[in-house]
């Protein structure tokens, strides 16, 4: 985190009271109103909210590039002090790239595939700085180097497709910072990415904001992202900004009821499903043509009062010195009552053992993506499968759903070999039992179908009930169970949200009441609200009938708060298992505890210790042989980690991790997060409320 | 998220399972029209009576269609153009039998031109050199054109489109085969293929229809195949699989309603090409045979007569007639094509 300059008193960017408008088909759409904000010379500002809050198109706005639709109908964009909107094409040219930068979110989509980087890269310096061809052929090296590429002969001859995700952030980063712009705005510039390749991308951006003094502008869904990059935020909702102020301040004591609804949805660490409920934002973002009257934030408001609210535009109003909220109760709502949290969940005693697999391993031709797997689900009880992508864990899930037959080893369900049976020669019992949830909204229901026919055939292929009136009903049960109103049945999946068709997802998948539930990352293409709701639902849900849940994910703030179990895997292999407690606390796997320091925690008093992997993620077609963690591992030992496999060192309870290091070494490792201010928090609570 | 409306709503008021589309009363009306018109034309012999009345009822279908479709696609002025030349020409061929017009067949006066009138009798169109009238035989052509071109393009789609499917969806060795079968054919000229398979099997309207199947299916399967290749991927298609449902219903129920929008767009057009296809082969002396009228064996017959200036309106009116029914298909794909980007 840095701070402005003691000098800084001149904005370099500054937007006064801007709104912009798209126009559509259906008329002009208000997508952004009444916009301020003010970045001073090597400040990192944030920008959060959710999908549709308008965010990006403040972004496009400030580079003045908002599509042959997109309007700026009222108010100011200066940049030192001039006005970007009176200015003609030819001097915003000059000025995009020299002065103000953007990186969007795939960096695969903003390089030209056809081109390889190096001429790319010697494109600005020689349009902005007018420099000859090899001295900016030797500018671009320089720049590569300074993003921390490591081999930077070769990546000035790869082409974008010969490097990865990561690499070709860092060159875009390059990109940007080759005309030495004075702002540079990041359209979320790591969501495309790893959780351990995304920390290193936040890692440079902080540094080259300190070491060049360029002023950021960081748009993010991520409020870790922002605790950790950003000096100051703005949280925007509707196309309004609603509360602004200092990161530290804002993330302890809140000041608007849609921040504080944001931080009751996400999970924080250190609470887990037994001890704290997520708390979703009910009702859905208006649309921008219907928006509400007054606050637009009022109909999903607990704060809401009819009369007071919903009367005009609500201002921004100052709250503290730097901080203003677009709240008119502000001054009312007691900020320190905790949050409103649902039931608490009592774990249940583990069951009998449902799933057990054993030394299961899949390869695709050359391509080993699950090797020697070994590990077992009990009755009712949620097994996380962790890891980043490429690690094997989706090929997992569809091995145990029979759409892939196991290379080797076994899957025993209730003590039944289904390794090497596709499921077309699985019994019906079977089939029903297991059943799958999926990752991606938008394709998980057939679009040509209602959502009570696909309901519906579930039921009818199952025969969980017979008969049109039953079927009926039991579509319409599991719709309430849901928690979406029964005329969905006639409804097509266009229609509905995406939080609603993960819903549907879900009813789907407990139609036939399955025994197991194989999750396959399903809230992580949602809003942060919406993941809440859908979370606390697939678990009440899964309470409720007792099924176990196989839930893959590759958020461990989701899996911590969630799993009774923890199955870490990287590269096709298991790094460590064990109860969730126990792999969130030392004695870590190496890759574990670069996991856990990788992942973003939206919470100022949360101390971290930041571990960082070396290098790129190996090929799973060649992968290294002894521990696949051994190219990466900062503790690898040489010559042995390079060439044995580890063994399995047991710590009891089931927690085992595979690992070369010794004993001792692995129980005298340091927890990642230390919460640094459990006490003084409380403290400055009191303190807040008599300062208000 | 769900807004918080069910508690109000009593489970009696919910609407029926399948509230009819205007969509599906469109398809069904169609389906009624072309199994009544290809009835009359294809077994006229086996119906006796019926045969007089059986398109009486096809008529305000037909016109049913016209309205619903044109309300449909309102908002492309393209689709308008296309719908309404189509659906006049299938009005005109339905409704032949009961208009006030000439035997096709029946010799009057040879020669005669446009406008005339001779024995009480006017021949807006004149009549060709047999003396038949030709404005009768343009509209009662319409039916043959239409029956036969429609047919064989449907079943043109129904092996393109489950070739498709199978390649697509099963991959691996049945792609192979498939697509290397389909390049095969594809590799004739068109005109070639469709000499070959008449002379082979003998001229006749059902031959026309597999000769057209037979180069149409491969083009169609190639499309098919790579629809069906990107929903294969697709998550709804993974949970089909593991509820265990069967390969049939997996291509026909999940994929095959996913792929029809650009189906849709393509089958316009290719009633255009089949259509073209069917004139041709006709003016070629292949398929269709004399003497019940037929558009392209007109262009044939009155080839000849025509190459005097004079007498070019024999060949002018079956070939504007052609042109428009082609035209109507094209603009109607356009159209179509139109209004799926705007959605």
């Amino acid at each position: 985190m840095e701070t402005p300059r003691p000098d800084a008193t001149v904005p370099v960017l500054e937007c006064r009271n801007l709104s912009i408008s798209y126009d559509t088909n259906a008329g002009e759409v208000p997508a952004v109103t009444d916009f301020n904000l003010r970045l001073m010379p090597g400040e990192a500002h944030g920008l959060v909210g959710e999908s549709g809050c308008g965010k990006s198109t403040v972004a496009l706005a400030i580079m003045r590039y908002l599509g042959r639709n997109g309007r700026i109908t009222g108010g100011q964009i200066l940049l030192n002090g001039r006005d970007l909107l009176a200015m003609p094409e030819a001097e915003l040219c000059r000025l995009r790239g020299s002065e103000i930068a953007m990186i969007y979110q795939e960096p695969m989509a903003s390089l030209n595939p056809s081109m390889k980087i190096g001429a790319q890269l010697v494109e600005v310096p020689r349009r902005h700085g007018g420099l000859g061809r090899s001295e900016a052929g030797n500018h671009a090296a320089a720049m590569l180097a300074r993003v921390r590429i490591p081999d930077v002969e070769r990546v000035r001859n790869a082409y974008p497709h010969q490097l990865s995700g990561g690499q070709q952030q860092r060159v875009m980063i390059a990109m940007a910072l080759l005309a030495n712009p004075k702002v540079l705005l990041l359209d979320e510039p790591t969501t495309a990415l790893d959780v351990t390749v995304e920390a290193g991308i936040v890692e440079l951006i902080k540094e080259i904001a300190a070491e060049f003094g360029t002023s950021m502008l960081y748009i993010s869904h991520n409020l870790g992202l922002v605790q950790e990059s950003c000096a100051r935020l703005t949280v925007m909702y509707a196309g309004e900004a609603v509360e602004t102020g200092p990161v530290a301040e804002v993330f302890r004591n809140m000041r608007h009821p849609y921040t504080r609804g944001l931080f009751g949805s996400i999970p924080l660490p250190g609470a887990d499903k037994t001890s704290r409920t997520l708390t979703a934002i009910p009702g859905q973002l208006p649309s921008p043509r219907s928006r509400p009257l007054g606050c637009n934030f009022g109909p999903r408001c607990a704060e809401f009062r009819a009369g007071l609210c919903d009367q005009a535009a609500v201002p921004m109003l100052a709250v503290a010195s730097g901080r203003t909220s677009r709240c008119l109760r502000v001054a009312e709502i007691d900020w320190a009552a905790p949050p409103v949290s649902g039931t608490r969940r009592a774990p249940g005693p583990p069951g009998e053992v449902l799933l057990s697999v054993e030394e299961l391993s899949k390869s695709y031709g050359g391509v080993k993506a699950n090797r020697d797997l070994t590990f077992e689900a009990r009755q009712g009880e949620t097994l996380a499968i962790v890891g980043e992508s490429g690690c094997g864990k989706s090929t997992l899930a569809r091995v145990i759903m029979g759409l892939e037959a196991a290379s080797g080893g076994k899957v025993f369900y209730r003590g039944r070999d289904l390794g090497q049976l596709p499921v077309t020669r699985r019994d019906t019992p079977t089939v029903r039992s297991l059943q799958m949830v999926f990752q991606n909204p938008f394709d998980t229901l057939n679009p040509s179908h209602t959502i009570g026919f696909q309901i519906a055939r579930v039921i009818r292929k199952f025969g969980t009930a017979k008969g049109e009136a039953q079927i009926r009903a039991r579509v319409e049960q599991l719709l309430d169970i849901v928690k979406l109103p029964r005329e969905f049945v006639m409804r097509r999946p266009r229609q509905l949200s995406g939080g609603q068709k993960q819903r549907v997802g879900i009813a789907r998948a407990f139609a036939g009441n399955p025994a197991l539930v194989v999750a396959d990352e399903p809230v992580s293409a949602l809003d942060v609200s919406v993941q809440a709701a859908v979370t606390e639902l697939l678990m009440d849900i899964q309470q409720e009938h007792g099924t176990t849940m196989l839930f893959i994910s590759h958020d461990l703030s989701v899996v911590r708060y969630l799993a009774d179990r923890v199955v870490v895997m990287y590269l096709g292999r298991i790094m460590e298992q064990g109860r969730t407690r126990d792999v969130f606390a030392p004695p870590y796997h190496p890759y574990t505890e670069a996991l856990l320091s990788a992942v973003p925690i939206a919470d100022p008093d949360m101390e971290k210790r930041k571990v960082a992997l070396e290098g790129e993620l190996p090929s799973p077609s060649n992968p290294p042989k002894g521990c696949p963690l051994s190219t990466r591992c900062r503790y690898a030992i040489a010559g042995l980690c390079d060439r044995d496999l580890p063994p399995q060192q047991d710590f009891g309870h089931g927690h085992r991790i595979a690992c070369h290091l010794p004993r001792e070494m692995l129980l005298a490792m340091e927890p990642v997060f230390r919460d640094g201010a459990q006490a003084t928090r409380h403290g400055n609570a009191e303190k807040e409320v008599s300062h208000v | 998220m769900n807004s918080p409306l069910p508690a109000a709503l009593p489970p009696a008021v919910l609407p029926g399972w399948r509230r009819p589309e205007p969509l599906t009363v469109v398809l069904l009306l169609l389906a009624f029209v072309w199994l009544s018109l290809s009835t009359y034309v294809m077994v006229p012999d086996r119906l006796g009576v019926a045969h007089r009345w059986l398109l009486l009822p096809a008529i305000p279908a037909v016109i049913a269609v016209h309205v619903l479709l044109l309300r449909m696609f309102s908002r492309s002025t393209v689709a308008v153009v296309g719908i309404t030349m189509v659906m006049l020409w299938i009005l005109v061929a339905a409704a032949a039998p009961y208009l006030p017009l000439l035997d096709p067949n029946r010799p009057v006066a040879p020669y005669q031109m446009p406008f005339t009138t001779k024995n009480g009798m006017t021949f807006w169109l004149g009549t060709d050199m047999r003396g038949r009238d030709i404005l009768s035989r343009t509209l009662w052509g319409s039916q043959r054109v239409l029956v036969w071109g429609i047919t064989a393009t449907f079943s043109a789609y129904v092996v393109g489109a489950f070739l498709g499917l199978v390649a697509g969806y099963l991959g691996g060795w049945w792609d192979e085969a498939l697509s290397f079968l389909g390049n095969m054919v594809l590799s004739f000229p068109v005109m070639i293929l469709l000499i070959l398979v008449l002379n082979y099997l003998g001229q006749s309207g059902f031959n026309i229809i597999i000769a057209v199947t037979c180069s149409s299916a491969p083009a169609i399967m190639r499309i098919v195949r790579g629809l069906a290749m990107d929903a294969r991927g697709r998550d709804y298609i993974q949970a089909a699989q593991t509820r265990g449902e069967s390969v049939v219903w997996i291509m026909l129920i999940e994929i095959l309603p996913n792929v029809r929008g650009p189906l849709i767009v393509d089958a316009c057009l290719r009633l255009g090409y089949t259509t073209v296809m069917i004139t041709t082969l006709t003016f070629l002396g292949l398929g269709l045979q004399p003497p019940d009228p037929d558009w392209g064996l007109m262009i044939k017959e009155a080839a000849s007569s025509a190459l005097l200036w004079k007498f070019a309106y024999m060949i002018i009116v079956p070939s504007i007639a052609v042109s428009t029914l082609i035209l109507g298909f094209n603009l109607l794909a356009d159209g179509l094509r139109e209004l799926s980007q705007k959605d």
